[in-house]
């Protein structure tokens, strides 16, 4: 229980105290994870809701894959990305392993599964409703898709929100891509990782309680907006 | 680039839904001429006829064609017995037709606003439409259907699910869109609807085309006896033939 | 079909596109870096007794050169080098270091600093190993089959640790003995969780802050000394290595101010390593 009391300490002592690092810490961490989130969007959702609608060979077969992905340990893809940006791989002459760029590529990786298949999922249902009507009007599926992807908008909001939190959590393949170096590629997640090595628990909790605050307070904004573009739209 | 339409020729065509045949070598052919209404009891395969000659369903057997050509043209459109509206303004939801079809941002603009008005919405044109009651969205679908100019109309029950106020304007605003050159084709439940509107009635009964009358000689006289027992409220709910 | 694009389409494709740009925008912001920078592959052990928060700012200040130090066990260190994802290796595994620079990866091996190993276990100290002989502390244990956490992670610490079991004749085997495969910390944290001994550097014990009621136990054995070395990793292996910078880092380490910001590195207002380049020079 003292430890609990103590990690709470630790937070607001962290906050209060405006420690530039704690700071430079966590705006890295919200780069990085809005980076990720966005890229894998950007991919993620016409892929997701195009697959949702459009009926093709091997569908079943891409839908059933996706779904696996979901299941990949992120440790896995960080192995696979370092091995590839490492020096001794493909991209080595890159040279961005152990920069936040090498960051971003693995939880985009992570992330991308995730906003394909709850865009398929939404768009599969969705296209239930529509599909008679789009069709009718010559709509193709493939047409479709950014029709969807605007109708949808707010399921879809979630699902880019879910993306983030999942960039954001992300600690296993960080480490191994990121190096955790201190000042250049430490996220909050590696530095309660380390912190929690340290055996300082307080100020790993801390740490985390700051992350927390700091993913709850982007989830309460995405939320008023939401509910101020359906007010003022009804 | 205007696609040839008619004629709308079905020959032969059966339809499996589920294991199930629900239309069993119908055979019509539509030239574009009259107000044609298809009656039928729930089941007889009615909607499953219309979604074939929009080329919305393909047949499992037979064949459909348009014009003798088996690519299905544009300048057709259809209702359907629930609207179905993009989350956007009811105009927004006319404008975006006429975009997939190609027509220019100003003239779909233009077009829009004249078919909202034709339907009488013009006062609620920016609220979201599916905030609208349910008899306005549906004059919404018909301003969008009335906005792509096509050629033929079909109309999937569009009064079952309204009160009958907003049934009747429905039915005015089809009969002024027939007045300007639209060929209607509409199925339905409502027989007075039928008997006032129709030129020609298709009549179904478990997924066979069974006859096909001048509308004034059906209401009088049909042809076949399932006809007659429909009339007459006879048969029952679903299909099966009554017990005499 | 469609003889121009829709103005929603054109709207829609400027959002993404606009998303695109943002999200590379915050790529590049991290990718320039017009700071000369080396990368280092160091332990954990020496990364949490918190000297290269200490040392690092001076070697910049000294040399111009951001050191930037990716912190794993000995063993992946080295192996990291390897691979020609670092430009210098510090590390405290004499053996794998020799064996490194006889493969041909390092350049030359400098000795830097020296701390020394403990035994820690509970205050109890149920298996009575309290001394200062390593070799008899372990026998004990093993006789005792007192609970023991072993890093098992190819680590400097481990290498040390497998060498004192050889050395004492003992072959670590059975459920009193854990191998947790992680680094100091967690191991650590590990035996104070489970009242058990490990083996640590003096370090990383001083700086850990979840000690449960663990203590040093074993310490002064001379055979506990743990000597660190660094070595350039060899361009010849790797042409993308940044010789200069790199050497010009190992250089200050070994020059007298480098030797004396080590030594005047204090947890707690302990000495914590000390320097010995200049030692029998």
């Amino acid at each position: 229980m003292s430890d609990i009391l103590a990690s709470f300490v630790a937070a607001a002592r962290l906050v209060t105290g405006g420690d530039p690092n704690l700071w430079s810490v966590v705006s890295l961490s919200l780069e990085v994870s809005l980076a990720a989130a966005v890229l894998a969007c950007l991919i993620g959702l016409p892929l997701g809701t195009w697959v949702g609608v459009r009926d093709f060979p091997g569908r079943r077969a891409v839908i059933v894959s996706l779904n696996a992905l979901l299941g990949l340990p992120s440790v896995v893809v960080g192995l696979i990305v370092y091995l590839m940006l490492s020096r001794a791989g493909p991209l080595g002459s890159l040279g961005i392993l152990f920069t936040p760029t090498a960051i971003v590529i693995a939880q985009t990786l992570l992330v991308l599964p995730i906003v394909a298949a709850m865009s398929r999922q939404f768009a599969e249902d969705a296209w239930q409703e529509y599909r008679e009507q789009l069709l009718s009007l010559g709509v193709t599926p493939t047409r479709a898709v950014p029709t969807l992807l605007l109708d949808l908008r707010y399921s879809l909001l979630t699902v880019v929100l879910l993306g983030f939190g999942r960039a954001a959590s992300e600690v296993g393949a960080v480490m191994i891509v990121g190096g955790n170096i201190d000042g250049v590629t430490r996220v909050m997640t590696t530095a309660i990782a380390l912190e929690t090595s340290k055996g300082d628990l307080p100020l790993a909790l801390g740490l985390g309680i700051v992350l927390i605050v700091v993913v709850l307070a982007l989830n309460a904004a995405a939320f008023a907006v939401r509910e101020w573009s359906l007010a003022r739209h009804g | 680039m205007a696609e040839r339409l008619f004629p709308v020729d079905a020959r032969d065509v059966t339809v499996r839904v589920g294991g199930h045949e629900a239309l069993r070598g119908a055979n019509l052919h539509l030239d574009g001429r009259g107000r044609i209404v298809i009656l039928g009891a729930n089941g007889a395969g009615k909607s499953v006829l219309l979604r074939v000659l929009h080329g919305l369903m393909a047949p499992t057997a037979g064949a459909i064609t348009w014009a003798g050509s088996e690519r299905r043209p544009n300048q057709q459109a259809m209702v359907f017995q629930r609207p179905v509206m993009l989350r956007r303004t009811a105009i927004a939801n006319i404008e975006y037709a006429m975009a997939v079809n190609g027509t220019g941002h100003s003239e779909a603009e233009l077009r829009a606003r004249e078919a909202i008005e034709h339907v009488g919405l013009a006062n609620v044109a920016q609220r979201q439409a599916r905030a609208l009651s349910g008899g306005e969205q549906q004059r919404i679908a018909l301003a969008r259907a009335w906005a792509l100019r096509p050629r033929l109309l079909y109309l999937d029950e569009p009064t079952a699910s309204l009160d009958p106020t907003a049934a009747a304007e429905v039915e005015r605003i089809v009969g002024r869109i027939y007045a300007a050159g639209t060929a209607v084709v509409m199925t339905t439940h409502n027989l007075g609807l039928a008997r006032r509107f129709a030129d020609e009635i298709v009549f179904l009964h478990e997924g066979r085309i069974v006859e096909r009358t001048p509308a004034d000689r059906f209401f009088r006289e049909p042809a076949s006896n399932e006809a007659r027992w429909f009339l007459q409220g006879e048969l029952p709910w679903n299909t099966a033939s009554p017990a005499i | 079909m469609e003889h121009r694009i829709p103005r929603n389409l054109i709207r829609f494709s400027t959002a993404w596109i606009v998303a695109a740009l943002v999200a590379g925008g915050l790529l590049a912001s991290q990718a320039a870096s017009a700071q000369e920078f080396i990368t280092v592959a160091s332990t954990t052990s020496t990364e949490q007794s918190g000297l290269f928060k200490h040392l690092l700012p001076e070697a910049k200040r000294a040399t111009g050169i951001e050191v930037r130090v990716v912190a794993l066990g000995t063993g992946q260190a080295l192996d990291m080098a390897r691979r020609g994802d670092a430009d210098v290796v510090f590390v405290h595994d004499r053996v794998a270091e020799e064996k490194f620079l006889a493969e041909g990866f390092g350049v030359k091996r400098f000795d830097v600093m020296y701390n020394d190993f403990v035994i820690v276990g509970p205050k109890s100290d149920p298996a009575g190993i309290r001394g200062k002989n390593v070799i008899r502390s372990l026998e004990k244990i093993a006789d005792n089959k007192a609970p023991f956490v072993s890093r098992a992670d190819k680590s400097g610490t481990h290498a040390a640790e497998l060498r004192f079991w050889k050395d004492a004749g003992i072959e670590p085997r059975g459920a009193w003995y854990r191998e947790t495969g992680s680094g100091m910390g967690p191991t650590l944290n590990t035996a104070a969780g489970m009242g058990a001994y490990a083996l640590t550097d003096r370090g990383t014990w001083i700086s850990f802050a979840n000690r449960g009621d663990l203590v040093v136990l074993c310490e002064g054995d001379k055979r506990l000394f743990n000597q660190y070395g660094v070595m350039l990793v060899n361009p010849a292996k790797h042409p993308h290595v940044k010789r200069e910078a790199g050497q010009k880092f190992i250089d200050w380490l070994i020059s007298p101010e480098g030797q004396r910001a080590i030594a005047e590195y204090r947890i707690d207002g302990q000495q914590v390593f000390f320097p010995d380049y200049w030692a029998g020079k």
